[in-house]
């Protein structure tokens, strides 16, 4: 003969396992009707601060297959690095922008500038920026152009320029334009100047 | 790769040995991290781990293999190490073993392990000898492994790679070598030999070390093992060339590509002067022996291939698939005017741009064309390398990023001779220079040719009519230009 009293606490353990369970049901299927976030692929640096001052960017234009420059007021830290970066973020902001002249994928970023040697600058970009980029020798050069001068013409003492992918060296950028070499600024200025 | 990262050391110690024995350790992970098959004809000996493959040098002592323990263990987890004495005492990961020098027992996890000879101790660097590399690291380890002494090859857990080689017996015949995992061999070739060396997997033999196939084109493959290293080499009576797919994990040996016999080339031809005071492939008599040595005059590139299917010019149209109709197109067109001619890609394969530059310098073609297609813009557009800053000459041997130095003259005036046929034929043409591999790494003129659609259709680029507009203009482009480029080695 089993107690009451121990027939009751059964009972009401399996009405709490039963109404956790049915809980635990309605929260999952919640769970599951709420989209997956998209990547976040806002900004976690804070502003920079600094002065307003004028730079010269260099515009790639898809329809035409050409550089243009573009000057652009925007407020540049005093560290030589820092402006290094700023300056390539403003051509980005164009590049990301609603009415791009040479769109690129949603995310794309310049993790860092690296100038480590006397002339010689390391850019590095993130994934999402080659991963999504478009294929085609002349896109690709039109970026790669556009990076390198637009960096040379606003920051002084350059001569070569190293791009890399997430820290590390990549083959090409989409498939055509290679990336495993030095980019001589001097060389890729006559190339900017049959571009425009 | 190796860790740089210097040992953390538990145990008390002076700290000029400390710092003596760190600074050694460094310098023998960065020279040895960095060659790892080591130089000709010294004995090395080669460490597979599921995670990283290195190899260390082997030393000779009394007519004994001896190997650094602290080297073998210390890129596979944490070691520390101290001297007392004639005594030597390593720590891996929750694991002691002790060494005394001049001694063959050591004590590992608390128990005694007879070595196969003495223990030695070399300023401050333990060496334990080769023979008993086996049983010392899998009780360190605690692990089982793997240890071919003869080719000096200690494999770490169950990280063999098998591989299979199977004839396909079509025209011509092609060896498919699939592999359990991604490899990348270092290929050479020589008449009838295909040599695959590898220095970082763990290849494992096979279950013959000789495997034949009854083919008089691909007639076997050996295999062989020795100082850290694994060799694949297969036998033909022609030409080899390797590809790769699948992601690594397959190479397909197959006959080099064979020339087309030259045809004399028409009188009309602007080029007919030039041809018969030079020794071209136009001028050369029609009656080649197959078995001589024959040259091309161009070698044709269909860019991308395999599973690089290029830039996605619609959501049906890969650019490899209309580069590769441009190339057969361009070969027949070439050919047409007297111009022996290489496609690299005939079939739909994989080729790195490094095989390439090696297939087209190997050849000695007098131009390189790499054919592209592209959805932006309208027309053609032509490319010329623009060589990176880096790389020096060195006596005779050119740097391989900037090859191309010396013939970039040629590059150009052949694709300005390309821009004017194009013209002619009422095509939209732009010339830049571009850093688009493998041009700068060909040692020859060397151009790519980008065809986009003559309209707003991307469909266009498939038309047989504008294909064979633009591709007749390149040909025309290259036998106007071709006394200028020389003639082929």
């Amino acid at each position: 003969m089993i107690p009451r009293h121990l027939m009751i606490g059964v009972g009401v353990l399996l009405v709490a396992v039963l109404g956790v369970g049915i809980y635990a049901g309605r929260m999952r299927g919640r769970a599951a009707q709420v989209a997956p976030a998209a990547a976040d692929t806002r900004p976690v640096a804070p502003p920079v601060s600094g002065p307003t001052e004028r730079v010269t960017l260099y515009v790639a234009h898809d329809d035409s297959g050409t550089l243009r420059t573009q000057a652009a007021s925007i407020p540049l830290p005093s560290a030589r690095q820092q402006r290094a970066e700023e300056v390539l973020r403003a051509l980005l902001e164009i590049y990301l922008s609603k009415n791009s002249p040479h769109p690129l994928a949603s995310g794309a970023d310049v993790h860092a500038v690296y100038l480590v040697t006397p002339g010689l600058a390391v850019i590095d970009l993130n994934s999402a920026f080659a991963n999504g980029h478009r294929s085609g020798v002349l896109e690709e050069e039109l970026t790669v152009a556009s990076l390198i001068q637009t960096l040379a013409a606003n920051i002084p003492d350059i001569l070569r320029v190293k791009i890399l992918v997430d820290g590390r060296e990549r083959e090409t950028l989409a498939g055509h334009a290679g990336l495993s070499g030095f980019y001589d600024v001097s060389a890729v200025g006559q190339v900017v100047g049959q571009m425009q | 790769m190796v860790s740089l990262g210097l040992p953390r050391r538990s145990f008390a110690g002076s700290s000029a040995l400390r710092y003596s024995a760190g600074l050694i350790l460094v310098v023998f992970i960065l020279i040895f991290a960095t060659s790892p098959a080591g130089s000709a004809g010294e004995k090395r000996i080669a460490v597979y781990s599921g995670a990283i493959a290195y190899s260390l040098p082997v030393v000779d002592r009394d007519g004994r293999e001896y190997v650094g323990l602290f080297e073998i263990l210390e890129p596979l987890g944490t070691v520390t190490s101290r001297t007392d004495g004639i005594h030597w005492k390593a720590r891996y990961n929750d694991a002691d073993a002790e060494f005394t020098a001049g001694k063959n027992r050591a004590k590992v996890r608390g128990q005694e392990l007879d070595l196969a000879a003495n223990f030695l101790l070399e300023s401050g660097r333990g060496l334990v000898p080769v023979a008993s590399l086996s049983a010392l690291v899998a009780r360190i380890l605690g692990i089982s492994v793997t240890f071919n002494e003869p080719a000096h090859r200690l494999f770490i857990g169950n990280v063999a790679t098998h591989f299979t080689a199977q004839l396909s017996h079509t025209t011509p015949p092609r060896l498919v070598m699939n592999f359990s995992s991604p490899v990348n061999p270092t290929i050479s070739t020589e008449p009838g030999k295909l040599h695959m060396v590898f220095n970082r997997e763990p290849i494992v033999a096979p279950g013959s070390p000789t495997l034949t196939f009854g083919d008089k084109t691909i007639s076997s493959a050996t295999y062989a093992e020795s100082s850290g290293t694994a060799e694949i080499v297969v036998n033909g009576s022609v030409s080899l060339m390797a590809s790769f797919s699948n992601e690594g994990r397959t190479i397909t040996v197959a006959p080099a590509p064979q020339p087309t016999v030259a045809q004399p080339l028409p009188p009309s031809q602007p080029s007919a002067s030039s041809a018969a005071t030079s020794v071209s492939p136009s001028s050369a008599p029609s009656t080649v022996q197959p078995s001589a040595v024959q040259h091309f005059y161009a070698v044709v590139d269909a860019s991308h291939g395999g599973d690089d299917r290029g830039a996605l010019l619609s959501t049906q149209l890969a650019e490899k698939d209309v580069s590769l109709a441009l190339a057969r197109r361009l070969r027949q067109e070439l050919q047409a005017r007297g111009i022996t001619t290489l496609v690299l890609r005939d079939p739909d394969t994989n080729l790195t741009l490094d095989q390439r530059a090696e297939v087209t310098n190997t050849v000695h073609p007098l131009i390189y064309i790499s054919m592209h297609a592209a959805s932006d813009g309208r027309g053609v557009r032509l490319y010329t390398a623009l060589l990176p800053s880096s790389g020096e000459n060195n006596g005779p041997f050119a740097a391989w990023d900037t090859a191309q130095s010396g013939f970039l003259p040629v590059s150009q005036a052949a694709a300005q001779g390309v821009a004017s046929e194009l013209q002619k034929k009422q095509i939209q043409v732009r010339t830049l220079a571009a850093p688009l591999r493998p041009l700068n790494n060909v040692t020859a003129a060397a151009i790519a040719v980008e065809v986009a659609p003559p309209g707003s259709d991307v469909m266009d680029l498939t038309l047989p009519i504008y294909q064979q507009n633009v591709v007749s203009a390149v040909a025309d482009g290259i036998a106007a230009v071709r006394s200028r480029l020389g003639t082929p080695q």
